[in-house]
Order: C-alpha cells, then structure tokens, then sequence
C-alpha cells in the first residue's frame, strides 16, 4: 500500500472565545456575552496520498479552515497528530521540521487580503524561495518570471503591485507564491469562491496542469459541490467539527450515505432549467458553542432515532475506500 | 394598453456613466429590461460588467461621479429618472426593495433587530409600534427564521451569516414591495444555507406577486429560480430569453462560453472550458461589438455594434452571427 503523504489523526482544536469588542459594547445596551469555548474541530481523522486532490466541504462555521490552518502551521492544534511522510510532527528533526513548513502551502479565499498591497509581484513571489535558499538571489528575477508565466501571467508585470491585477489574476499571483518553494501539497482555501464563472474555469485548470508537472497533491476545500466534484478524487464531508463522510467522488455523488450527505447533494444547483423542488435543510446548523448530543447531526436528521440523541456514531469503514459516521449503518452491517 | 397588461418595470436603453479623472467609464451603456409583475428575472454576467449599478440605478442609488446619462426606467407607469428624489425615496423600502451581498449594508450593527424592523415599517407606515412588531414577527416566520422572538431582541453579530441575510430578506419584504432587487445576496454563503433562501424567496413572490431580479455572475444559482434570464456582458445585455431558452438553446457566444465553463460531474476528468481573453476595460472598449477581441466567430461585420435582434415575445440577443445561424 501507497504510504499517506498526510495523515491526520484525532486532530482536535478548541477555542477559548473571550468577550468581544462588540460584545462588550452590547453589554452596555444588555446583552449578556460570556467567554466560551468552541470545539472547532473534534477529532479529526485523515489520509491523504500522494498526488490525490481531496476536497473538504461542509456548511460554514464546520471547522474547514480550521484544519486547514493547523496544517500549515498557521495556528497551533490542541490535540491530535500530524504526520508527513510517516513521520509525527512531534518528532520531527529540525530538518524536517522546515522541509514540512514549505511542502505544505497554503492558498486562500481572498487574493487582494492575502497579498502584501506594498510589495512588488517580483518580492511577493521572490522572497521566499530567496530566504529559504532555495535560489540564489542573483536568479531571483529569472525564477519570478518563468513563474509567472507558468501560471499565466505576463513576467513583464513583475515590478507592479497587488492593486494593477484582477481578481483572477491576483489569485494566480498567490498561486505562483505557493509554487515558488517547491511545495509537494498545496492547501486550497476557497480558492475559486471569490472568481467569476469564467475566470474559475481558468484557474481549476491551471490546477490540473500543475498538478501533473509537478506531482502536487490539493486539498481542496469548498462549498461549492460542483466545483469539488469536478476536481477531486475523493471527498470528505464535514459536519460541526467532524467527519462524518468520506469517499471516493463518483461513489459519493452517485450514491451518498450519511443522511447529511444525502441532504447536501439535494441542495448542488445544476445548470437544469426548470422547478428544482428544494426539500432544505431544516433549520440552521447548530451553535458549535453547545453542540448537540449524540450525533450532532440528530436535530435536522430525518433519520435520527433515540440512540442517535444518546449515542455519537463513530466514522467506521462501510465499503472498500468508503466511511461514514452514522448508526443507520449498524443495522445493514453483517 | 391596461395597467394589468403593462409590464411592471421597463427599462429602456439606460445609461449610466462615471466621470472619473481617467475618463468615462460606461458602466451601464445601454440596457433594456422588462419585468411583469410576480416574475422573477436573473441577471447574470462576469464581474464589473454593470449588474449592480443597473440595480443601484432602478433604485435611485447613483452618486456622482456617477450620473444616470440617458434613458428611461418606467415603473407602474413612471419614469423613475425624472421622478423627483422625494418621490423616489418614498417608492425606496416601500414598493422597490433591494437586498445587498453584504447584509450589513441594511443592518445596523449597534441596534436590535426588532427596533430596525419597526423603524422600517414605520417609515413608510402610520402604524403602532404594536402593530409594526405584529408585522415584523410574520415576515421573520415567512422568511423560515426559527424562534422569530429571540430574534427579534438579538443584536446582528449575535447572528450567522446566513441568518442575518434573512433578516436582510426580511426586511426587503416588510412593507410587501412590488420589486425586490436582489444583488448577489447567497455568493458568500454556502449551499445548504444558499438552497434554502432560494427555495423561500421563491416561495414568497410567488405568494405575494412580487416581481424579482436576482443578480449573480453563476448560472447555475438562477437556472432553478428565474422565470427569464438576462445575461449582462460590457454595460449591455446581449441575451434574454426563459430560462430554459437561454440555458438550452443559447444564442449569444458569451453567454455559451459561460455556460459551458461551469464545473460539473460532465466535466470531470476533463480540462474546463474557458473564455479566450480577459474583460475589456470600460474605459477604452473596442469599436463594434464589445465581445469582439474574444469571439471565435468575429467577422468584419463586427466592427459595427449589433443591434439587438428579436426572435419571439421576450426572447432577444445582440451578436451578427447567433448559434442558430451556424448550425
Ligand atoms: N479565532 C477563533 N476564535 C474563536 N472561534 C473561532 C476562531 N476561529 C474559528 N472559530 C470558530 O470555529 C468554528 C470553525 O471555523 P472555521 O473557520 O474552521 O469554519 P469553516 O468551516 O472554514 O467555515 P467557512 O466555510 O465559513 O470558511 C466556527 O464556529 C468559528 O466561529
Ligand atoms: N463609483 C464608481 N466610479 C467609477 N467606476 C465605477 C464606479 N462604480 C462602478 N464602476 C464601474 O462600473 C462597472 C460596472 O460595475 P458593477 O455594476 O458594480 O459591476 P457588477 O456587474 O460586477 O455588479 C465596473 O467597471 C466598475 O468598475
Ligand atoms: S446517527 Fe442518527 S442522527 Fe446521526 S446521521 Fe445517522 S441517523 Fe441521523
Ligand atoms: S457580434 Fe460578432 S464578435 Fe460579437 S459576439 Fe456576435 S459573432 Fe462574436
Ligand atoms: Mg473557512
Ligand atoms: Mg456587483
């Protein structure tokens, strides 16, 4: 068997929320705001092989980007492990400590926010790489440009600023940045949400493309199914701050199993002219400050039963590739 | 004709342009629309190619640099671009309603959402605060907002994303408008939440008889909502027509090409395909038609602009050589 280049295991994080400004000031007028923890992610189990496009989704506020961050170092886990190559983060020499920092990049939803507005293309791409020792920084130059025109931009506009692009164009600079260190995963944070139809279409094949020259795995987190489907080779499905779902994408699509993703896949608008029939989601996802009991899937499952609200159903294998976390499974299991 | 035959709204070759330091930007040149009443129009195109400032014309929302340079916009049988302000502001909130991506431009952060609902009806209302409460908790119910009276004494950063839309959408529906313009209000939240405030406006006009133009740049989100669509491209529509018309059977080669962009289970495993070219800059467009420089099918002919060319009732597209030519 192939080994994971990433594996996740019960990867938990919570956050202590303090008062917040506005809370304090609506104290003021009454309300009454107290510090609270919020599970944001609980648990988390994950393997993901080289050269696979994953894709995570699942409502907002359900702890995507919050594992997103914890992988790329951008903010610390409060429980779990993290393996890359086999090798725990924990014990980790310093070596691998920093080949894991710049094989993992990450990119992210907003490409004006995440770019430095002062900073020229040519540093924005360049600095990296040039720090890391990766190039020189005499050829600094030279690899910014053939960068650039890797991901489609002209290298003439090297010494321009965040502020001269397009959305499009803005997010390709984030990409090329990514590339730049040479990264073997690249971590997609609603990388597509902001853009156009049409300048989307440009950017997921450019994905593609740099996912066969240079044997780049994704993680590709989205709320837009249509675009996972499109992209992924498998899919994993999270509900306030688990995983209640993982399987390959055909398989997923063609034949979901837990019941939340069942209702997830009513919901994929299709380019179908005509009456879609909705049947919605009832009700909103629940607080992850006071989680439900049990599955927390329980209050809007059409499914759900008395052991449902006593008991959480863990992710369990189901078919070959295929887990889910749902009692339902019990009784068609042999 | 009678006022039950005459179109709610009609917009006809409105212009609305910006005199910036740079020159002109024309960023509505020239746009036709028709709305009957209880229908339910998308309007779609990329990105600054003059959706929102169509909108924000309809309801009166220019400032300058902006001006609204040419054209009428009939609405129940009056020109809204001579209509004095004070006349306008009374139809705003009342009988046209707009609802924004970002539901902080109608909720006001420091209040509670009940003292915003009652103001909203009070300000075009002689009504008991009472009586505007009443009416503010039974549109919270219509627009599928659990527990409407914890709600209601909530202040917005104590509500999700997706709740505080609705409230937005509720707020839009309040005094029973006769249009509500909605500016891409599901883009930044996702589907489950997206699926839903469809299905409920939908629900809603079809209840009340509220016409509707929903604008979004991804025609998948209008395909199951909209009566007709509009697809917006440079400041102009170059196609209307039902939905399934300009879903199935387009006419124009931009609105194709965005169609055939969309990601789906057809598409896996396949390169998506993809518009030739960038959006052109309002300020210096090329002569002709403004789709030109990324037309596979331009011809010399296309030096001048198209006119727009009617096919049947409501089915109209602005291109020399349609699909339906080539076949
Ligand atoms: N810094 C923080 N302090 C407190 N709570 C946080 C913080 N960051 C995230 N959370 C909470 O953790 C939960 C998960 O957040 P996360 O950003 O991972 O969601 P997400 O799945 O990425 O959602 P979206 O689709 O909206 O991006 C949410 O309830 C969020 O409010
Ligand atoms: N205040 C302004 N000054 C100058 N140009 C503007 C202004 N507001 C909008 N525009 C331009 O008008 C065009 C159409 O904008 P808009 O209607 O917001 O596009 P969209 O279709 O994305 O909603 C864009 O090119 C935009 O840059
Ligand atoms: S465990 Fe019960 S409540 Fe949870 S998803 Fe399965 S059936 Fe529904
Ligand atoms: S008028 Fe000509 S250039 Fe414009 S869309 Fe039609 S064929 Fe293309
Ligand atoms: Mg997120
Ligand atoms: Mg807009």
């Amino acid at each position: 068997m192939t080994q994971p280049i990433l594996e996740l295991r019960g990867l938990t994080k919570t956050f202590v929320k303090p008062v917040s400004v506005a809370g304090h000031i609506a104290n003021l007028f009454g309300a009454r705001q107290k510090k609270v923890e919020v599970r944001a992610a609980a648990g988390v189990d994950l393997a993901v092989l080289p050269g696979e496009v994953v894709g995570i989704v699942g409502e907002s506020g359900c702890g995507k980007s919050t594992v997103a961050r914890m992988l790329a170092g951008i903010s610390s886990r409060t429980e779990g492990d993290i393996l890359w190559k086999g090798v725990s983060d924990r014990a980790m020499t310093a070596d691998q400590k920093r080949d894991f920092a710049l094989q993992v990049q990450m990119i992210f939803q907003d490409p004006f926010a995440s770019l430095n507005p002062r900073m020229q293309v040519l540093d924005i791409i360049g600095e990296a790489p040039v720090c890391h020792g990766i190039i020189p920084a005499s050829e600094k130059r030279a690899y910014v440009t053939a960068l650039m025109e890797k991901v489609g931009l002209s290298g003439a506009y090297a010494d321009r600023f965040p502020h001269q692009f397009s959305g499009g164009q803005r997010q390709r600079i984030g990409i090329a940045r990514a590339l730049a260190v040479k990264p073997k995963l690249i971590i997609c944070d609603e990388a597509v949400a902001a853009l156009d139809v049409s300048i989307q279409a440009q950017v997921l094949n450019l994905f593609m493309d740099l996912r066969d020259e240079f044997g780049l795995t994704y993680l590709f987190i989205s709320h837009n199914l249509g675009v996972v489907e499109h992209i992924s080779d498998r899919v994993v499905i999270m509900y306030l701050g688990r995983v209640v779902e993982i399987a390959p994408t055909e398989a997923l699509f063609s034949d979901p199993n837990h019941p939340y993703t069942r209702l997830l896949m009513e919901q994929l608008p299709v380019l179908e002219p005509g009456a879609r029939d909705y049947q919605p989601i009832r009700g909103e996802l629940p607080s992850p400050l006071a989680p439900p009991p049990g599955c927390p899937f329980h209050p809007r499952c059409p499914a759900a039963t008395a052991r449902c609200r006593a008991e959480a159903p863990a992710l369990r294998p189901i078919a070959a590739d295929r887990l889910s976390a749902c009692h339902l499974n019990d009784r068609t299991a042999v | 004709m009678t006022a039950a035959e005459r179109p709610l709204l009609s917009v006809e070759r409105l212009q609305t342009h910006f005199h910036t330091r740079a020159g002109v930007v024309k960023a509505v040149d020239g746009v036709d629309l028709t709305l009957r009443r209880g229908e339910i129009l998308g309007l779609v195109g990329e990105s600054g190619s003059g959706k929102s400032i169509t909108g924000f014309s309809i309801l009166g929302l220019i400032d300058p640099p902006g001006r609204i340079s040419g054209g009428r916009i009939g609405f129940d049988g009056r020109d809204l671009v001579t209509l004095p302000e004070a006349e306008r502001r009374r139809l705003r909130g009342k009988d046209i309603a707009m609802i924004f991506q970002d539901p902080s431009m109608t909720l006001n952060p420091v209040l509670r959402i009940d003292t915003q609902m009652i103001e909203a009806v009070q300000a075009h209302e002689k009504i008991s605060r009472q009586a505007a409460l009443r009416r503010a908790r039974d549109v919270l119910v219509a627009v599928g907002i659990p527990s409407p009276d914890e709600r209601l004494q909530a202040y917005p950063f104590e509500l999700s994303g997706g709740m505080r839309q609705r409230i937005a959408i509720a707020i839009a529906m309040i005094n029973r408008p006769r249009l509500i313009i909605a500016d891409e209000p599901t883009t930044a939240l996702d589907v489950s939440i997206q699926g839903q405030i469809i299905h409920e406006v939908k629900a809603l006009c079809r209840q009340t008889g509220t016409a509707l133009i929903w604008i979004t740049h991804d025609l998948a989100v209008v395909a199951g909502l909209a009566d007709r669509i509009a697809v917006m491209y440079a400041g102009r529509v170059v196609e209307t027509g039902t939905t399934a018309e300009v879903i199935r059977n387009p006419q124009h080669p931009y609105t194709q090409g965005l169609i055939a962009s969309v990601p789906s289970r057809e598409t896996r495993g396949h390169r998506l395909y993809q518009i030739p070219g960038m959006t052109p800059s309002l300020l210096n467009l090329p002569p002709g038609c403004a789709f030109s420089a990324r037309c596979a099918h331009a011809t010399e002919t296309c030096r001048t602009a198209p006119e727009l060319t009617e096919t049947g009732a409501g089915r109209a597209f602005r291109c020399w050589h349609p699909v339906g030519d080539r076949r």
